[in-house]
C-alpha cells in the first residue's frame, strides 16, 4: 500500500483523498516512510519534519471527516526547497553561516502552503545561497541524482527535484534565479516551472538575486506543476515586486493542452543562438524527436532570431553575482546564524564579521560576492552593472519581437544530461556557466518558462524548454501538458515512470568538493 | 580564504571578468537599463502597524544578547 | 587663531546635511510601530531586523511627508524617483546596507530663506531632500565613559532601524563670513520650524527627530575655488552648531596659515568644550556601491497628487510671520522680538482667543516673559492664551484695572486658575459697591478740604490727589472713572 501511494501523482493523490480511498496520514507515513528508506543515499533532504507533517496530515483528516471544505490538494505532502523561510523548522539556504538558523516568521508561501493544509515533509538540499548548478556547492553534502547516482541532479534546486523523481514527495517547491529549477527538472526527468517574475511571492525567500528570484512550482507532470503554482501565486502586499493581476486557471490550461488537436496551429519558435548544435547528440536527437511529435500534431515550427541572448550569460553573471554580493552582506554574526571570533588578534565587531564570513561561506558563494561587489564598485559601475542592465533591455525587446512569431519559444532546457560530479573542480568557469545559457534569458526578461521530460538520451532524461510572454504562464501549460501526452504516448509511459527505484550509494561516486 | 583558494577565485575572476566585459559592445548610450524585469511603480503601503515580532522572537537567533538587546563585540570604527 | 582672526583672513563655505525623523505611525519599509521609547527590539518585523527572506515596502505617509518637505522648500517634485542601496558593513545597519535614495531623489533644487536674528536674510539654496531609513542603536558598554573606543562590547536595540528619514542637503553656502556659525544654527532652526508647521515631525533635536551634520571648509578669498572640507557630526542642538562652525573654523585657519593641510574626515563634536575630534577618515573613496534598490520599485507621484498636498500644505514660517506682521500692524523690529523670545505661537493663539494684538503682545513679551524668566520656566506652561485673552477681556470689560490685572496675573500663573476665578477668590474685582466707593469719596473729600477748593476753583488735576486716598481706603478696587464722576457730583452738587 504505501509502496503504490508514493506512486502516485498529486492529482490522482488529491482526489483519492477526498474519495476518501485512504487518508492523509497515510499518504505522508508513506512518503516519510520511502525518505528514511532512501535519503541517506540520495541525500535528497537537509531536514526532514516527521511530527509535524504527520500533525497536519491528522489534521486535515479530522476536518475533511467533520465535513470541513478543504483545498483540493490537502493531504498532499510536498517538500520545501531549504532557501524558503519556515518558522520553527529549521532553515539553513545549504549554508554552514545558517546552519542552525530556526526563523521566527513564515515565508508568505510558507504561509500559503500551510493555510491549504499541505504537509511539509522537510526543507531540501539545495547549492549553497542557490549558488550553482549541481547541488554539489552545498555546504553539507550533495544529492544524488536517483537516475544515476553517479551524477548530480542539477542544482540550485537539486534536492527538490530528486525529491520529486524519487517518489519522496508527490510535489517540491524550488527556485529558480537562472535555471535552478528547470534544468534540475531536465537532470531528472521530472517538470519544474519558473514563473513570470512576480507572480508568486518572494517574501520569506531567502534572497539571492533579487530581480532574477522567483519560485518555481516541481513535481512528476505537467498538471501536478500546475496545481501547485496555482496554489502558491497570487498578489502579496508584503513584496513590492508582486504582481497584481488575477492569477490565470492553470489547470484549465493543462486540461485544455491534453486535448486532441489543442496544438493545431501553435507556433513553436526555434531560438537560433540556442539551437541544439551546440549541445550534446543525445539531447538534440531527443530534442527533435520530441518537435517532430509536435509538429505531427499540427504546431508550426518557425525559427527566431534573438541577437542579445549571445550576451545574456555575460550580463546575468554581472547582474546575478552583484544583487547577491549585497544581499549577502547581511550574513555576519551580528543577529542570527553562525558567530566565529578569530583564531588571533583584537575581538573586534569587524573582525567576528569577517571570521564569520570566512568560516560560514563556501567558495563558490565568496567567489560571487568578490565578483559583484567588483561590479559594483566605483569606476566599474557603468562597465559592468550598468551595462548589462542595458543588455537586460536587449533581451526583452528580442523577446517581445520573437513572440510577434511564435506562441512559445522551445530550446533544450540544458546542452547536456546530469553530469558526473566533480566536474567544476578544475574546469574553466565561464565553460561551465555556459549550461546555463539557455535558461537564464527568461529570468532576465522575467518571462515564464517550463521544462518537462522529452525523452531519454543514453538511458538520461532530456529536459525540453518552453518559454512564453511575461504573464502567459498559462500558455506554457497548455502546450507542456500536450507535448507531455505525445511524449508518454510515443514511449508507452511517462518519462518520470523509468526512474530506477532502489540505490546503493556507490563509493566512487562520492563527491570531492562542496 | 586559503591562499590557494585565493589564486583560484582570482584566476577564475580574472576568466571571468574578460568575459563578461563583452557587454559594454552592445550597452551603447540609446539603450536605457532596465532593473527590474516587471514594469511596476507606485506601490504604496497605508500607515497602520501590523503584528511587529515579540522582543523574544527578535533575539530568538541571536549569537548574544544581554538585556533585550543583540550584543556584539566593540566597534571600532566611529562614526 | 581666534575666530575673528580666521573669518578674517579666511572665506568659509558651509555645507549642512540635516536628517529629520518623519512622525508617522509606521517605519520606511515595514508596518513595525514608530514610536518613540518601547521595550528593545519590541518595534521590529523581519524586514527592520533584515532577517533572510525579508523584504521592504514603501510607506505611503512617509512619501507624503517626504513631498511635503520638498514642497516647503521650494523644491521641485521629481516626477519618477528611486531608491537606492547604500552598502557598508556596520552593526547597527541590519542588512549592512541602507535603503536610501542616490539618483533619482524625490525632491530636488530648491531653496529657502533665513532670517539672522538681526534680520539680515540669507538663501540657501537646496541641493536634494531625499527619503531613506534610519539604522538600529549601539549603546557601548565598558570602557571608559561608555564611548566607543576601549568599549568591552556593545548593545545594539533595531528600534530604530527602519524609521523613515528624509535628508536634506544644501549647496556650498558661501559669502556668509564671521556670521558663517549664527547662519549654520539659524538654518537648521529653519527647518526644524518648518518641520513642525507642516506637520512632518515633532522635530526635537534633543530627541534625536532633527540631526545636522556640518560641513565646513575655508578658502583665502571668495575667489579662490571651495577648500577640503571637514563634517562634523554629533552637533545636537542650535549651540553646539554655532560652537562646532566657530570652532572648525579656527581649527582649520590654524592649519592653512601654518602651511599644513586640512585633512578630509569626519569630526565629533564635544559639548563640554565646543571643541571637535577626529572621527573616521573620511575619503570621497569611501565606496557605497550604489545600485537601485530591486527589491523597491519607482516612486512616480502623480502631479495631482503633488498639486493636493501642495493645496493642503499648512502655512510656513516665514509666511504666517508675514501675515502676522500685515495683521497686527507691527514693525519687523517688533516682529523680530517676539520670536526671539519664542512667543510667536501664544501671541497669535491669544489673538485667536479674543484679544487684540497689542495687548497679547504686551501681556506675553511684558509680565509673562518677566515671570517665566524667574521662576525659570517656559511662558507658554505658566498661563494659556485663553487665559490671557480672558484676563484683558475682564479689564475690558471695567472689571479690572491694569494694576488689579497683574496681581490677577500673578495669581494665574502660580497656578491658581483662570483669571476670572483669581479675580473672584482674592476679591480684586473693581468695587462697584455705590455705598462703599461714596464712603470713600466723602471721606477723601472731608480730610482734603484745601484740595476740594482747587477743583472748585476749575483745577481738574487736583480731582488726583483724592484718588489716591480713595484706591486706599478700596484697596484699589475702585472703579476710576466712577469715583471720579462722583467726586464731581458732590462737590458741584
Amino acid at each position: 500500500m504505501s509502496n503504490d501511494l508514493t506512486r502516485l501523482t498529486a492529482a490522482q493523490l488529491s482526489a483519492g483523498l477526498r474519495a476518501g480511498e485512504y487518508s492523509s496520514e497515510d499518504v505522508t507515513r508513506a512518503h516519510l516512510d520511502r525518505i528514511e528508506q532512501t535519503d541517506s543515499v540520495l541525500g535528497s533532504f537537509l531536514t526532514v519534519e516527521p511530527e509535524q507533517a504527520l500533525t497536519t496530515a491528522r489534521d486535515v483528516d479530522s476536518r475533511r471527516a467533520a465535513g470541513e471544505e478543504l483545498h483540493p490538494y490537502a493531504g498532499v505532502p510536498v517538500s520545501v526547497k531549504d532557501v524558503v523561510v519556515t518558522e520553527g523548522i529549521r532553515t539553513t539556504a545549504a549554508s554552514r553561516i545558517l546552519e542552525d538558523w530556526i526563523p521566527p516568521y513564515d515565508a508568505t508561501i510558507s504561509t500559503r502552503i500551510k493555510d491549504a493544509g499541505l504537509p511539509i515533509l522537510g526543507k531540501t538540499n539545495m547549492d549553497e545561497f542557490a549558488m550553482g548548478s549541481t547541488t554539489e556547492h552545498s555546504a553539507f553534502g550533495p544529492t544524488r541524482n536517483p537516475w544515476d547516482t553517479t551524477t548530480v541532479p542539477g542544482g540550485s534546486s537539486g534536492g527538490a527535484a530528486a525529491s520529486a523523481a524519487a517518489f519522496q514527495a508527490p510535489l517540491a517547491v524550488g527556485t529558480d534565479t537562472g535555471g535552478s529549477v528547470r534544468q534540475p527538472a531536465a537532470f531528472t526527468g521530472t517538470v519544474g516551472v519558473k514563473p513570470t517574475y512576480g507572480s508568486i511571492s518572494r517574501y520569506g525567500i531567502i534572497a539571492m538575486a533579487s530581480s532574477l528570484d522567483q519560485v518555481g512550482p516541481m513535481g512528476r507532470t505537467v498538471a501536478d506543476a500546475a496545481a501547485l503554482h496555482q496554489l502558491l501565486a497570487g498578489h502579496d502586499p508584503k513584496d513590492s515586486t508582486s504582481l497584481s493581476d488575477p492569477v490565470p486557471d492553470f489547470l484549465a490550461a493543462v486540461e485544455a493542452g491534453a486535448r486532441d488537436g489543442s496544438l493545431t496551429g501553435k507556433r513553436l519558435g526555434v531560438v537560433k543562438q540556442l539551437s541544439a548544435d551546440d549541445y550534446d547528440a543525445g539531447v538534440r536527437t531527443a530534442f527533435t524527436a520530441a518537435l517532430d511529435l509536435a509538429q505531427a500534431a499540427g504546431a508550426q515550427i518557425v525559427e527566431v532570431d534573438l541577437p542579445s541572448l549571445s550576451y545574456a550569460l555575460d550580463a546575468y553573471y554581472l547582474i546575478m553575482p552583484s544583487e547577491a554580493s549585497s544581499n549577502l552582506a547581511r550574513y555576519d554574526g551580528m543577529r542570527f546564524g553562525l558567530r566565529v571570533e578569530p583564531e588571533s588578534g583584537p575581538v573586534t565587531a569587524e573582525t567576528v564579521m569577517a571570521a564569520t564570513r570566512a568560516a560560514g561561506f563556501g567558495a563558490e558563494v565568496k567567489r560571487r560576492i568578490l565578483l559583484g561587489t567588483y561590479a559594483l564598485s566605483a569606476g566599474y559601475y557603468d562597465a559592468f552593472y550598468g551595462s548589462a542592465q542595458k543588455v537586460r533591455t536587449l533581451v526583452q525587446r528580442d523577446f517581445a519581437a520573437a513572440f510577434e512569431q511564435a506562441d512559445v519559444l522551445v530550446t533544450p532546457t540544458a546542452p547536456t544530461t546530469a553530469l558526473p560530479f566533480g566536474m567544476e573542480d578544475d574546469a574553466d568557469p565561464m565553460a561551465l556557466y555556459l549550461g546555463d545559457a539557455a535558461t537564464i534569458p527568461a529570468n532576465l526578461a522575467g518571462i515564464p518558462g517550463m521544462s518537462l521530460p522529452a525523452g531519454l538520451a543514453d538511458g538520461m532524461p532530456v529536459g525540453f524548454q518552453l518559454l512564453a510572454l511575461a504573464k502567459q504562464d498559462a500558455r506554457l501549460y497548455e502546450v507542456g501538458a500536450a507535448i507531455e501526452a505525445l511524449v508518454s504516448d510515443a514511449a508507452g509511459a511517462p518519462v518520470w515512470a523509468g526512474v530506477p527505484t532502489e540505490y546503493a550509494a556507490d563509493a566512487a561516486s562520492t563527491t570531492t568538493s562542496a | 580564504m586559503t591562499s590557494d583558494e585565493l589564486e583560484k577565485t582570482a584566476e577564475d575572476l580574472g576568466r571571468i571578468l574578460s568575459s563578461v566585459a563583452r557587454v559594454t559592445e552592445v550597452a551603447t548610450d540609446d539603450v536605457p537599463a532596465t532593473s527590474h524585469p516587471m514594469p511596476l511603480t507606485n506601490v504604496l503601503r497605508d500607515d497602520v502597524v501590523g503584528t511587529p515580532l515579540t522582543a523574544e522572537q527578535a533575539l530568538s537567533g541571536a549569537p548574544a544578547s544581554e538585556d533585550g538587546k543583540f550584543l556584539v563585540p566593540q566597534i571600532l570604527g566611529e562614526d | 587663531m581666534k575666530f575673528t582672526e580666521a573669518v578674517a583672513k579666511y572665506d568659509p563655505a558651509l555645507g549642512i546635511e540635516v536628517h529629520v525623523e518623519l512622525g508617522t505611525a509606521t517605519k520606511m519599509f515595514d508596518d513595525a510601530p514608530n514610536t518613540f521609547g518601547g521595550g528593545a527590539n519590541e518595534n521590529t518585523t523581519p524586514t527592520s531586523l533584515g532577517l533572510p527572506g525579508s523584504l521592504p515596502v514603501v510607506n505611503r505617509t512617509a512619501v507624503e511627508y517626504a513631498i511635503r518637505i520638498g514642497l516647503a522648500l521650494g523644491c521641485e517634485i521629481a516626477p519618477t524617483c528611486r531608491f537606492a542601496r547604500k552598502n557598508y558593513f556596520y552593526p547597527d545597519l541590519a542588512k549592512n546596507f541602507q535603503t536610501s535614495q542616490s539618483d533619482e531623489p524625490i525632491a530636488h533644487d530648491g531653496r529657502i530663506d533665513i532670517e539672522l536674528e538681526d534680520g539680515t536674510i540669507v538663501p540657501v539654496d537646496i541641493e536634494r531632500a531625499h527619503m531613506e531609513e534610519d539604522a538600529g542603536k549601539n549603546t557601548h558598554v565598558g570602557g571608559s565613559a561608555g564611548r566607543i573606543h576601549g568599549a568591552d562590547h556593545s548593545l545594539v536595540d533595531y528600534n530604530r532601524a527602519g524609521v523613515p528619514l528624509v535628508e536634506i542637503v544644501t549647496r556650498p553656502i558661501t559669502g556668509v563670513g564671521e556670521r558663517a556659525p549664527e547662519v549654520a544654527a539659524a538654518y537648521v532652526r529653519t527647518l526644524r520650524d518648518i518641520f513642525r508647521a507642516i506637520g512632518v515631525s515633532e522635530a526635537r533635536m534633543e530627541q534625536g527627530n532633527v540631526r545636522a551634520d556640518i560641513n565646513v571648509s575655508l578658502r583665502p578669498s571668495p575667489d579662490a575655488p571651495l577648500g577640503t572640507r571637514t563634517e562634523t557630526k554629533n552637533v545636537n542642538s542650535f549651540r553646539s552648531i554655532d560652537a562646532a562652525v566657530r570652532f572648525e573654523i579656527a581649527r582649520q585657519a590654524d592649519i592653512l596659515s601654518s602651511g599644513g593641510e586640512v585633512l578630509q574626515e569626519t569630526r565629533h563634536f564635544h559639548e563640554a568644550d565646543g571643541s571637535t575630534s577626529s572621527g573616521r577618515v573620511k575619503s570621497d573613496a569611501d565606496d557605497y556601491r550604489y545600485f537601485p534598490e530591486p527589491d523597491l520599485v519607482p516612486v512616480a507621484p502623480s502631479r495631482e497628487w503633488v498639486e493636493e498636498i501642495r493645496a493642503n500644505l499648512p502655512e510656513l514660517p516665514a509666511a504666517r510671520r508675514r501675515r502676522l506682521l500685515d495683521e497686527w500692524g507691527i514693525s519687523d523690529l517688533e516682529m523680530r522680538d517676539i520670536i526671539n523670545a519664542g512667543l510667536l505661537d501664544p501671541v497669535e493663539a491669544t489673538v485667536v482667543a479674543g484679544a487684540k494684538p497689542d495687548a497679547a503682545r504686551k501681556w506675553w513679551m511684558g509680565e509673562i516673559a518677566r515671570v517665566a524668566k524667574q521662576k525659570d520656566a517656559e511662558a507658554a506652561e505658566l498661563v494659556s492664551p485663553e487665559h490671557v485673552a480672558q484676563l484683558q477681556q475682564l479689564i475690558d470689560e471695567g472689571k479690572l484695572n491694569d494694576k488689579l490685572a497683574r496681581k490677577v496675573l500673578a495669581g494665574v500663573l502660580d497656578g491658581r486658575g483662570a483669571p476670572a476665578d483669581v479675580m473672584e477668590t482674592d476679591g480684586l474685582q473693581i468695587v462697584e459697591d455705590t455705598g462703599a466707593l461714596e464712603a470713600a469719596v466723602d471721606e477723601a473729600i472731608a480730610a482734603n478740604p484745601d484740595v476740594v477748593e482747587k477743583i472748585k476753583g476749575g483745577k481738574m488735576q487736583a480731582i488726583g490727589a483724592l484718588m489716591g486716598p480713595i484706591m486706599k481706603a478700596t484697596r484699589g478696587q475702585a472703579d476710576a472713572g466712577k469715583a471720579r464722576e462722583l467726586i464731581l457730583a458732590r462737590i458741584n452738587g
